[in-house]
């Protein structure tokens, strides 16, 4: 089967994010010689640069500016993206708070199949596409067959294709601004709200004692603050730590809270999800603590504790205690 | 405001380890705790909150069977005023485009004015509200942390983005909005508060009643087909620390030491 495939460039202040290309892998593992056409939209001097920036990795790339897409509304972009794609494309797009609201919906208004998250292409076999994804929070993983003989809309979980670093296309622009007259939506972007500035600076600290679900109640959070206060270190958390309002949201590492770059990292009595760990850079130390020996945190620590937080914590900070 | 919360019953991932059938069929599901998706329960809680302010009444949708009544009684419990059950032999196997199908269905056979899903389940593909908003031709927004009612035609919104950074629109109604977590405190349901809603009866609706094809739905009408579940060839890993948790803590004292974990 052959499609022309697509890969949509979401951009930030005039650079091209890092899935620009990680995208060209995962294209080259549904068709090997694939030469994917990057699609970019926005506005202004900000949108020529970054496209010029992807000509050097995609051989085509299609502009779309128009004042209207500024910021990147989902319910202006896929109307568009349904006059741009020809019949049967193949889309790929990260799986990013964009993605999210961008594919599904135009999976379905282009008739084509919708394959969300995906970590991993084994390949096509005439119509029918094997991909990897993975479920339950990542404790299992699925090969899926899916139908793709009317496109697709793949979304790409960050980090799962090796980036494209070769920069060798010597691609061209191709301006497509025409086709976004008279786009409209039911839905208006008004601001971006700022996240909140907390108290302590997470992205500064060398050592963080990470707090997640294992603590079990609000009450236990000093358990981790004490071993965090004899380290030396700084408390940090994952998400449902936050949504359950036991600590403040300038404390959460992950995709939707701070970018955090320690030497060491303890992970206590969190699971690991991909959007947590997408949180965390420098390839530091990691040490986790988590009762259940399948959390994925398992397979990107260093060292392992197989217990549960609120018995061996207690125990860790008296022996450091005992140490000083 | 008439609002339907579309919810599943799904393996509670932070209280079991889920571990895969030797023949890669499914994963062992005899042992499982099972509960309300965490997503959809916040979905409930919020559409609760809005015809709280505003009145109008909350109905909580979930394609399955008796199972699945458990947990839409659990939500009627929080304080959802009806429920209703889309079961049907046709609807298993059903991929997300699928569901969507069924899910659109419902709601066209209802009055509604907003649908709240969670912005994911247990699979993590964060789709079935954007599938179903382009079925109905409806506006979208995922992973919504903010509700206002504007007037009787639209809501401002807040949807979650990278950073957690909060991207405010304002969406025409009816629409879909897929919730993510940490949008509200959901409500503690007790014993008594399921009870009170133990009789209450809950309305089911098979593919004949809804109108659906059941060739279009299910695993005869799914792009997407599951062919195994397996575990990944374990990558390095970490090394894990034996020994008693005295042992452990030693071992981990002189490893903090040595990478500069201690000040």
């Amino acid at each position: 089967m052959a499609a022309q495939v697509f890969a949509f460039i979401v951009h930030k202040d005039g650079v091209a994010d890092d899935s620009a290309l990680e995208l060209i892998s995962a294209a080259r593992n549904i068709f090997p010689d694939a030469s994917p056409t990057a699609i970019l939209t926005g506005a202004g001097a900000g949108l020529d640069a970054v496209c010029q920036e992807v000509a050097a990795s995609y051989k085509q790339v299609w502009k779309v500016g128009a004042a209207a897409l500024i910021y990147p509304n989902a319910e202006l972009v896929r109307p568009l993206l349904l006059k741009l794609l020809p019949k049967g494309a193949v889309l790929l797009l990260p799986h990013n708070t964009f993605g999210m609201d961008l594919g599904p919906g135009l999976a379905v208004k282009m008739g084509a199949t919708c394959i969300p998250d995906v970590v991993g292409i084994d390949g096509l076999a005439g119509a029918t596409l094997k991909v990897v994804r993975q479920e339950f929070n990542g404790q299992a993983s699925t090969h899926l067959a899916c139908d793709v003989s009317n496109g697709a809309v793949i979304s790409v979980r960050s980090g799962s294709f090796r980036p494209d670093e070769s920069r060798s296309a010597g691609g061209q622009v191709v301006d497509k601004s025409g086709e976004a007259v008279g786009l409209s939506a039911r839905r208006r972007f008004v601001e971006v709200v700022q996240a909140e500035v907390g108290d302590v600076d997470i992205t500064k600290a060398d050592v963080l004692v990470s707090v997640g679900r294992g603590f079990g109640d609000k009450e236990n959070i000093p358990v981790a603050e004490e071993l965090a206060q004899t380290m030396g270190a700084v408390v940090s958390c994952s998400r449902p730590i936050v949504d359950a309002k036991w600590l403040e949201k300038s404390r959460q590492v992950g995709t939707s809270g701070k970018t955090v770059k320690p030497k060491v990292y303890l992970a206590l009595g969190i699971s690991g999800s991909f959007q947590h760990m997408g949180g965390l850079k420098g390839n530091p130390f990691i040490v986790a603590v988590n009762k259940n020996p399948k959390a994925p945190i398992f397979q990107v620590a260093n060292v392992g504790v197989v217990a549960d937080v609120l018995e061996f914590v207690p125990e860790l900070t008296e022996k450091i205690r005992e140490a000083k | 405001m008439e609002i339907l919360v579309c919810v599943k019953r799904v393996p509670d991932s932070a209280e079991n380890e889920i571990e895969v059938k030797a023949d890669g069929s499914d994963i062992k599901r005899d042992d499982l705790v099972y509960s309300v998706n965490e997503w959809d329960n916040y979905a409930v809680e919020e559409a609760i909150q809005i015809v709280d302010r505003v009145g109008g009444s909350v109905t909580v949708a979930s394609i399955g069977n008796e199972e699945a009544e458990e947990v839409v009684r659990r939500e009627m419990a929080m304080g959802a005023h009806q429920g209703l059950l889309l079961v049907d032999p046709a609807f298993e196997g059903s991929d997300g485009k699928g569901i969507a199908a069924i899910l659109k269905a419902a709601v066209l056979k209802g009055q509604y004015d907003l649908v709240l899903t969670g912005a994911q389940a247990d699979d993590g593909a964060a789709q079935v509200g954007g599938m179903l908003a382009a079925l109905l031709d409806w506006p979208y927004a995922s992973l919504v942390n903010k509700i206002e009612v504007q007037d009787g035609h639209t809501l401002k919104i807040g949807r979650e983005i990278e950073g957690g950074n909060q991207e405010i629109n304002e969406i025409e109604m009816p629409c879909v909005l897929s919730i993510q977590t940490g949008i509200n405190e959901p409500r503690y349901v007790g014993i008594r508060g399921i009870r009170k809603v133990a009789s209450v009866e809950i309305p089911v609706m098979n593919a004949g009643r809804l109108g659906i094809d059941p060739a279009a739905v299910g695993q005869a009408g799914a792009g997407v087909k599951r062919v195994d579940y397996f575990v990944p060839p374990a990558g390095a890993g970490a090394e894990i620390l034996q020994g008693s948790t005295a042992e452990i803590a030693a071992k981990l004292l002189d490893l903090l030491k040595a990478k500069g974990g201690l000040k």
